[in-house]
């Protein structure tokens, strides 16, 4: 049987994760369907299509599809789960509020958050905010699982063409209704996806202080992180959380500045390429993961920082 | 309106945990265990939400081993006036706890159904959205603000894009994020107090539901340590290590 994958999209394009998602849906089964729900989704749609390792496409638009409500999304995807031996999509917010809903409409004991397919009933799981890797075996006929994104590569975005196929919608549940979406718009890279990361944590002291941290992201065309601490401290705004229950990153570079690397932070990094740590307290535990360490003052760190990248020729970006 | 709230006995989050050496799991004997982070929060707003009138109960509902109740006599001491423990040995998937819990949502018909959005042991982050399921009641995960409005609660809920908000109707579920709220800590007087409050023990094997294993725990590692990195001297030193040892800027 297939596996079907659910695409995560604003209605007018795919978002990056769904690449990655349908790697890992490719693992498991070479037949990859691909579902989209929405409203006014035919680009997306045909974005969809034409990952190649997506065999089919099925589109089911409504008006009350289009905030992404787990309660409109879940009947209509269980209705589909009967021709599937899978069902697929991102463990971020959208599939971590989506999917256990699914999995308990098909009384399935849901996969969650995995880092890599051992085969197509056996999966390797982070737990303890990734203080061990579990290997699992999962023995429901129908299997609901979320892949953690940035274990996976995205897959091609071009080159396929497979068919889309309307989908009939399910009904509105009434009783839940969208409000409003505050999204924080930025030119930055993405947290999840960026090549850098640039991140503050406690140590900043303040949020005006966190421009200091905006001036090395710009520089080094590096997206925005933050500690728990920083965030809860109203530094910054919550997107920018990078932890255990925050986002994961594993950006090819990861700057940590002011942040003492508490268990539930470094569950969101420490599988980054290399890790750099600015902090004034030897003793943080930060260090531990550090590939470089700079034990000093960030607020005289950072301004030198600064200098010794304009003295640079290039910056990769 | 009642509030029925859901807490989970973990290993406590400051505690670095260890992989036994056999493979088969985490080492529990003699470590420190605790409420699972959120579902202080998720105690927290309840309590709250009574304290301002707009609640008439909180029944503070554990399920698990007999000292699991350890949780729900802390949810007492911060204020919920009764508790449950569903008592069951062994580790239950979230499927099979929100089976457990719909059984006595069913017979206590509360209004609402806290817990928080994940436990810190499993990181499943499934049972809230499981329940709601079961229940087809409307969901709102990943809480950072509730407003009571009469049969009705505004949510705000913290998304990767940024802060969402929905209006749910009553009865639903709610999962607890971190900044929902700052939980308080139980004065002494409170924690004598709730050792007379009383907490009803059933026995999950009398609740007739499905609660066996369908997935297979094959082994539990430690993850890859990564390679001991280096200290620098100063930041003119890091950037050229950054530039030409690393190669990353």
């Amino acid at each position: 049987m297939a596996v079907l994958l659910i695409a995560e999209h604003n209605n007018k394009e795919l978002r990056p994760f769904t690449l990655n998602a349908a790697t890992a849906a490719s693992q498991i089964d070479s037949d990859v369907h691909a579902v989209i729900i929405g409203q006014n989704t035919v680009e997306a749609a045909k974005q969809l299509s034409e990952l190649p390792v997506v065999k089919k496409v099925l589109s089911v638009e409504a008006a009350h599809y289009e905030n992404f409500t787990a309660e409109n999304f879940a009947p209509v995807i269980v209705k589909l789960a009967e021709n599937y031996s899978h069902i697929i999509c991102s463990a971020n917010t959208f599939g971590k509020n989506l999917m256990p809903r699914i999995a308990a409409y098909l009384d399935t004991s849901q996969v969650s958050d995995i880092i890599k397919v051992i085969s197509p009933d056996t999966f390797l799981r982070p737990i303890y905010a990734g203080n061990a890797f579990a290997t699992i075996k999962s023995n429901d006929t129908k299997k609901c699982v979320t892949i953690r994104p940035t274990s996976f590569d995205p897959c091609e975005s071009t080159g396929g063409s497979s068919s889309i196929e309307k989908v009939e919608a399910s009904e509105e549940f009434s009783n839940t209704k969208f409000v409003k979406r505050e999204e924080i718009k930025s030119d930055r890279p993405e947290l999840g996806t960026a090549r850098i990361v640039v991140s503050g944590g406690r140590g900043m002291q303040s949020g005006d202080n966190f421009k200091l941290i905006t001036e090395i992201a710009d520089k080094l065309g590096a997206a925005i992180g933050a500690s728990r601490a920083a965030v809860d401290a109203g530094y910054i705004s919550n997107d920018h959380q990078v932890g255990q229950t925050g986002k994961v990153v594993v950006p090819d570079l990861y700057i940590a500045i002011g942040i003492s690397g508490a268990i539930q932070h470094l569950a969101g990094m420490k599988e980054s390429k290399v890790i750099v740590a600015i902090n004034k307290d030897g003793e943080a535990p930060i260090f531990s993961v550090a590939d470089y360490g700079l034990e000093a003052d960030l607020f005289e760190a950072i301004p030198q920082f600064m200098e010794e990248l304009n003295k640079l020729n290039t910056i990769q970006k | 309106m009642k509030i029925l709230v859901a807490v989970k006995r973990v290993i406590d989050y400051n505690v670095q945990i260890r992989v036994k050496e056999d493979g088969s799991g985490i080492v529990t004997d003699n470590v420190k265990m605790s409420t699972n982070p959120p579902d202080d929060n998720a105690i927290e707003e309840a309590v709250k939400i009574k304290e301002a009138g707009k609640a008439t109960e909180v029944v503070a509902i554990t399920v698990g081993e007999e000292k699991a109740q350890e949780t729900v006599r802390k949810a007492l001491a911060v204020g919920a006036d009764r508790g449950i423990h569903v008592k069951v040995d062994g580790i239950l998937e979230p499927l099979a706890v929100s089976k457990i819990l719909q059984k006595i949502v069913d017979k206590e018909k509360p209004d609402l159904v806290f817990m928080g959005k994940q436990a810190i042991d499993d990181d499943c982050n499934q049972t809230g959205q499981m329940l709601s399921a079961l229940l087809n009641w409307p969901q709102a995960t990943f809480a950072s603000k509730i407003d009571v409005k009469d049969k009705k609660l505004e949510v705000t809920r913290e998304i990767d894009e940024g802060l969402e908000t929905i209006e749910i109707n009553v009865p639903s579920i709610v999962t607890c994020d971190l900044r929902l709220n700052e939980p308080r800590y139980a004065s002494l007087p409170n924690i004598m107090k709730a050792k007379k409050k009383p907490i009803e023990e059933i026995l999950a094997s009398d609740l007739g539901v499905d609660i066996s294993s369908r997935i297979e725990q094959l082994k539990v590692e430690e993850p890859p340590k990564r390679k001991a990195g280096i200290k620098v001297a100063n930041v003119a030193e890091l950037v050229q290590k950054l530039k030409n040892e690393a190669k990353v800027i």
